[in-house]
């Protein structure tokens, strides 16, 4: 069904009791022109820009559990384009162009809220490397505005200016960049890439890929039964190198927890998404209220979906240092999820050496913002079997031909990214 | 999560640095650039149980290699490893 004022008016006439399913509950198919594993924010769409862009159609996205029931509903739900970094900084605004349009490309309400992103820093140092960061957004035609301390007063006046170890000189402002809610996202890309005849297949755990004599994969193996498929596509990020096993693949993966948190609602407090320069803390206030925030990686390997209490500590501690104000709020709820980290903090969007696979992997924890530029690219690869300009650097042999996209410079330690 | 230290005691897994997998064994100078790119780059990543690398900044800064499933976060064993830099090129 079409979305509207008029549906949202039908329906309340009846008292909400008579609204369509969002997307149908198909049975899997025989065979599909592709299979996109993993029906997160990705890999649907992934899917909605196949059959939407591309005109393939005949598409089943499979999800082992429930869709969105991954890192795309577990993110901090941060949008933003405010990258450094040729390879980087074009997709990324290409898919904060794609959020902008979103809502009515989907007919669905995201909640997308481009209420700005705020980076502080603290030192004269950090001021200059923003600086830069900035020249180099607007070189490439996005909007930033390097703000000092008064300029970031206006915005935040709560925050803790004159901490004596890491005052707050000022910040570098993304105003396009903001939040969208993060379930409605996966929600709105099933809901419009099912209407195009996309199956979106829950429940369907994928257990190992078929290959003809060849090497080429026919198809994937799964707890519904062997479905056929001309091409398969993995987004599974927390779950690459798993998924890439089956096929006989290694990574430059390794799987880590990122714990995030929300508060119990308060007052609007919060403007926009603030991130404090000196630690790794980043919050926003959700439309319910919540302070939503989150910080490092635990740092160690891991599948559990849950973290341990020292990045709690850790995490909380950023928040006090930035804005003392929250110091008597309550932690309402935190949970964990599994991230892709590569060994540059850079994606992968490629073909793989195995015939007739693609892999879209290596999110780290900047995910969410991407979802809507990662599924345009992927399904340009799948579709055309041809690298996206926007997402050309994103090679999955570019570590074995030192073309790394190290934003940090951390080199090959995957915790530190 | 707390790690059994030898030397230490349990502590919390606050006071430990985690430098990765235990497998990866540095290659002979003159192995190549496969074998480097395979020994900088490539992980099995394994769900389950794993060999690891920590060290014990916050505490008798010694190398320990702790046994641990990465899917439930026990811990089986954790052992001392005198120089496990050193160790990583010797093998």
């Amino acid at each position: 069904m079409k979305y509207s004022i008029f549906s949202l008016a039908r329906a309340a006439l009846s008292g909400h009791k008579n609204w369509p399913r969002t997307w149908r509950d198909p049975e899997p198919q025989k065979q599909y022109d592709v299979v996109i594993v993993g029906g997160g924010g990705h890999g649907l769409a992934t899917a909605y820009h196949l059959a939407h862009e591309h005109g393939i159609r005949n598409v089943a996205v499979l999800e082992k559990g429930w869709i969105g029931s991954g890192n795309a509903g577990r993110n901090t739900t941060i949008i933003r384009s405010n990258y450094l970094l040729p390879g980087n900084i074009g997709f990324y605004e290409m898919s904060m162009k794609l959020w902008e349009t979103m809502e009515s490309d989907l007919n669905y309400n995201a909640m997308v809220s481009q209420r700005g992103v705020l980076n502080l820093y603290h030192s004269d140092a950090q001021r200059d490397a923003y600086a830069r960061r900035g020249n180099a957004m607007r070189i490439n035609g996005i909007d930033s505005e390097l703000l000092d301390q008064a300029g970031v007063r206006k915005l935040a006046p709560f925050l803790n200016f004159d901490n004596a170890r890491f005052p707050i000189q000022g910040g570098l402002l993304q105003p396009r960049g903001g939040t969208a809610r993060h379930d409605a996202v996966v929600w709105g890309y099933a809901h419009a890439a099912d209407k195009l005849g996309v199956d979106i297949i829950q429940n369907c755990e994928v257990t190992g890929f078929t290959r003809d004599a060849n090497g080429k994969v026919t198809g994937v193996e799964t707890s519904r039964g062997t479905i056929g498929a001309g091409k398969v596509g993995i987004a599974v990020a927390g779950n690459s190198s798993r998924v890439a096993a089956m096929a006989g693949l290694r990574l430059p993966i390794e799987s880590h927890v990122l714990q995030a948190f929300v508060s119990e609602g308060i007052k609007p407090l919060i403007p926009g998404v603030i991130t404090f320069g000196a630690g790794h803390f980043y919050v926003s206030q959700s439309d319910k209220g919540g302070l939503v925030f989150g910080g490092d990686i635990d740092g160690y390997n891991s599948y559990a979906q849950r973290g341990n209490l020292p990045v709690v500590e850790d995490v909380c501690e950023g928040g006090m240092a930035l804005m003392p104000v929250i110091g008597r709020v309550r932690l309402l709820r935190q949970w964990g999820g599994i991230m892709d980290m590569s060994m540059d903090g850079s994606p992968i969007i490629d073909k793989t050496p195995v015939d007739g696979l693609y892999l879209n992997a290596g999110w780290c924890y900047g995910g969410f913002k991407a979802t809507p530029g990662s599924g345009f690219v992927f399904a340009h690869l799948i579709a055309r079997d041809e690298l996206h300009r926007e997402g050309a650097r994103f090679r999955l042999d570019r570590f074995q031909r030192g073309a790394m996209i190290d934003e940090k410079g951390q080199g090959a330690q995957p915790n530190l990214h | 999560m707390r790690i059994a230290c030898p030397f230490c005691g349990p502590r919390e897994n606050g006071e430990f640095s985690y430098l990765g997998d235990a497998k990866p064994k540095r290659p002979a100078p003159d192995a190549g650039q496969d074998a480097f790119y395979d020994y900088v780059y490539l992980r099995d990543n394994v769900a389950g149980e794993m060999e690891e690398l920590w060290y014990h900044g916050g505490g008798c800064r010694s190398w320990l290699k702790v046994r641990r499933n990465t899917v439930t976060h026990e811990i089986f064993s954790v052992e001392p490893v005198a120089g496990a830099g050193a160790q990583k090129v010797a093998s």
